[in-house]
């Protein structure tokens, strides 16, 4: 394994309360020694004053499509491009074809993952059998296997049934797992195209109502109480969200949140393009709910920056509005917009916005040697990013292999210069490692041809 | 300087919409020949591409185009049928591209498929109601048939009746009619007015009778019978209770005041049954002007600015 020594970085660790110009030398996969003036002659030494060296960030949701969708995203492709944002571990959503409803499912997305070697991924078990909403899934199984699945969610849908819901919390918490929600109230959600509100009205698209979502919130909160369950609301769109969630942490609910980029930055007014890029679950809402995102995720009301990168086949988003599907991607894009829009915005500062990408998701999936401290015998994941370099959103120089962002043309702040995963460095000066490229490639091909 | 494609009212000046109904005025005496045509368009194709049935819009803008000896072709698709077959919208934009049309008529469930189809072909897009977003031809049409009526329409109190959450004619309507001085009110059941349009420069109540005397004109939008299934109101008396014209609310409007519909009307529900038979009651006028309209529209937007040609004989 490699030996790297990195010079002159702003050290930012959450973890360990750290914010200092400090060199990291990284050895054996493990960070070796952290400090001032460090040199080692048998490393590779990367110059990277100005920049800042942190904790790999963790994103909470992310879709990658294998098994099932693999013309639109692989395990391979869909941690080369977690690699390329600066993430060292995501959670793979469990909404593939097959489900991920069973242990074989989840070791396999997990072994894909060993495979390419560029991130850790931690595969979501269905909440349901099939994703259905009437049969809770073997969880434990789940969580004893070696993909070590520790969050359920049905994500794509929420669980309609109050009942289903009540009794998978309890039977998760037994587990001391995760239980994650979309929180949708299908009944008020149905057929829904956007948000719905003064756009919705003007283009005659049907909209979502956020009340679909703070509906299906409130009752999960209830039950998260009544269960003592841990409870983790994914993707929060709404002002009314916002508040059910700060009064439930007021109240000691073992709860949870993440928020999105896009729900971070974008208002419904981008539908006026009809471009299917902008649809969205939960959609894109008004300005005043992101506002209340914002200020959520200032007070810390909402925990955790998730990209739930969504990706989707170009010509399923050259269907008519109504008939393309909903989602869009993330992982290259999130920590560009958040330094641009949320640092630059006064939202949160440089060390909290890490904070928030990779030790308190970290802290939320209970994973060991992710998210810091940066000291002396940790695993070493690491990113390095230069806060300040601008550069301007190219779908097509994505590693992902969708190209479904809303964000393309967009002038942004901030750029992944390297990523260290155990200890190897991934992604060098911005590209997937050539070590690593042909393996990415060869996984991609593997896992599946056109559909 | 005329647009390349009509996509939305939102495109048009009132300057080009005076343009428009004036030069219908011409279409709408062809229209009144032995032999109703026109070598405006001669050689051009104009392509009617219906993915939503329709039989009364499919055949005004075909007669038009007719008029003005444009080749027509029809393609009526599902859209469903597409996607089923693996084809994406835009793929079947490049078909048609490929074919070297001149315009394309498009009719569609989806909102928004004007617009995306006018991104990826060179022929002008003319859209003819795209899911519940808008069908400007239906409110020009509507513009020019109460500008002969009533001279102009500066000033006219109007009312839309109905479904407004749901209409693509409402939604160009009030668009035209507010941009060309208009008083524009909309009415219906409380479930069926978008809780946002009073941002539209228009009134909004749900008090029928109250509204009759003032008004100039009653457009009543079609009611479709699913929208009792999904609850929007709690059947098709109460509807007709409330908002459905009869005898009773004719007589409280003003003697002069008619009445429109977009049509196909539905008897019984949102009109009488014995109401379309009445004086006041335009579609019929609605349907002629549509053919002027339309014929104007695209000889406007392909034909340019040349002099209108004169009759073929005399």
């Amino acid at each position: 394994m490699a030996r790297i020594l990195f010079k002159g970085g702003r050290l930012i660790d959450p973890a360990s309360g750290v914010d200092t110009t400090s060199d990291v030398l990284v050895a054996k996969g493990k960070v070796v020694e952290v400090g001032t003036g460090l040199s080692s002659v048998e490393a590779e030494t990367i110059d990277i004053t100005g920049a800042v060296i942190c904790p790999g960030f963790v994103d909470l949701h992310a879709h990658l499509r294998e098994p099932g969708r693999e013309d639109e995203e692989t395990v391979a492709s869909g941690s080369a491009a977690a690699a390329r944002g600066g993430f060292t571990a995501l959670g793979a959503m469990p909404n593939t074809d097959p489900v991920c409803d069973n242990a074989a499912v989840a070791d396999k997305v997990s072994a894909a993952a060993r495979r390419a070697g560029l991130c850790e991924v931690i595969p979501a078990g269905a909440l349901t059998k099939g994703l259905e909403g009437r049969y809770i899934t073997p969880v434990g199984e789940m969580v004893m296997c070696s993909a070590g699945v520790r969050m359920f969610t049905d994500d794509g849908k929420g669980v309609q049934d109050s009942r289903i819901l009540r009794r998978a919390m309890e039977y998760i918490k037994g587990f001391d797992a995760i239980c994650a929600e979309h929180c949708d109230d299908a009944a008020l959600s149905e057929g829904g195209q956007m948000h719905e509100g003064y756009y919705s009205d003007l283009l005659g698209l049907k909209g979502i109502p956020a009340a679909a979502e703070d509906i299906a919130l409130a009752r999960d909160l209830v039950l998260a109480r009544l269960t003592g369950v841990r409870f983790h609301a994914l993707h929060v769109s709404t002002r009314g969200s916002v508040e059910l969630i700060r009064q439930a942490k007021a109240q000691g609910v073992r709860v949870t949140a993440e928020v999105t980029p896009h729900h971070l930055i974008l208002t419904d007014a981008q539908l006026q393009s009809f471009d299917p890029v902008n649809k969205v679950h939960p959609p894109l809402r008004a300005a005043s709910d992101v506002e209340a995102c914002r200020i959520g995720l200032a007070d810390g009301t909402l925990d955790a920056i998730a990209t739930d990168h969504a990706p989707h086949s170009p010509e399923e988003k050259e269907y008519e509005f109504e008939l393309a599907p909903p989602g869009m991607i993330g992982l290259e894009t999130a920590l560009a917009l958040m330094i641009t829009e949320i640092v630059e915005g006064g939202v949160l500062g440089l060390t909290e916005l890490v904070r928030r990408m990779s030790t308190l998701p970290a802290g939320i999936l209970r994973l060991n040697g992710q998210g810091g401290p940066v000291t002396e015998g940790t695993a070493a994941n690491l990113t390095v990013f230069d806060p300040a370099a601008e550069w301007v959103v190219d779908p097509n120089s994505f590693a992902s292999k969708s190209r479904n962002t809303p964000f393309k043309g967009r002038k942004v702040k901030g750029k992944i210069l390297h990523t260290v995963f155990g200890g190897d460095l991934v992604v060098r000066s911005g590209a997937i490692a050539a070590e690593y490229e042909a393996a990415v490639s060869a996984a991609t091909a593997m896992a599946g041809g056109p559909r | 300087m005329m647009i390349k494609h009509l996509l939305s009212i939102d495109q048009l000046s009132t300057d080009q919409i005076d343009l428009i109904l004036k030069t219908a005025d011409s279409f709408g005496e062809v229209g009144t020949r032995t032999i109703k045509k026109v070598p405006a368009l001669r050689g051009r194709t104009v392509c009617n591409l219906f993915f939503e049935p329709s039989t009364r819009t499919r055949l005004s803008f075909e007669l038009a185009a007719k008029r003005l000896s444009a080749d027509v072709i029809t393609f009526t698709a599902d859209s469903r049928t597409s996607v089923s077959k693996g084809e994406s919208f835009k793929d079947t934009a490049l078909t048609l591209q490929a074919m070297g049309l001149d315009a394309i008529v498009v009719r569609h469930t989806s909102g928004g498929a004007p617009k995306r189809l006018s991104q990826w072909v060179d022929a002008s897009v003319l859209n003819a109601g795209d899911g519940a977003n808008e069908h400007p031809t239906q409110a020009l049409l509507d513009l020019y048939t109460i500008r002969r009526r009533f001279g102009g329409i500066e000033g006219l109190r109007i009312g839309i009746v109905g479904d407004i959450a749901h209409s693509r004619v409402a939604r160009s309507n009030i668009k035209a009619m507010t941009k060309m001085g208009a008083q524009v009110t909309a009415i219906g059941p409380p479930t069926l007015l978008p809780v946002t349009a009073g941002s539209w420069g228009i009134d909004i109540t749900t008090d029928l009778d109250a509204l009759l005397p003032k008004l100039d004109i009653v457009y009543l939008l079609r009611v479709q019978k699913e929208r009792q299934v999904e609850q929007f109101f709690p059947s098709l008396r109460e509807y007709s209770l409330f908002w459905g014209l009869d005898r009773r609310r004719v007589d409280l409007m003003k003697p002069e005041a008619l009445i429109m519909h977009p049509g196909p009307i539905n008897r019984g529900v949102e009109v009488a049954g014995d109401l379309p038979e009445m004086e006041r009651f335009i579609v019929a006028d609605q349907v002629s002007n549509g053919i002027a309209v339309r014929a104007s529209l695209m000889y406007l937007m392909l034909g340019g600015s040349q002099e209108l040609p004169a009759p073929e004989h005399s």
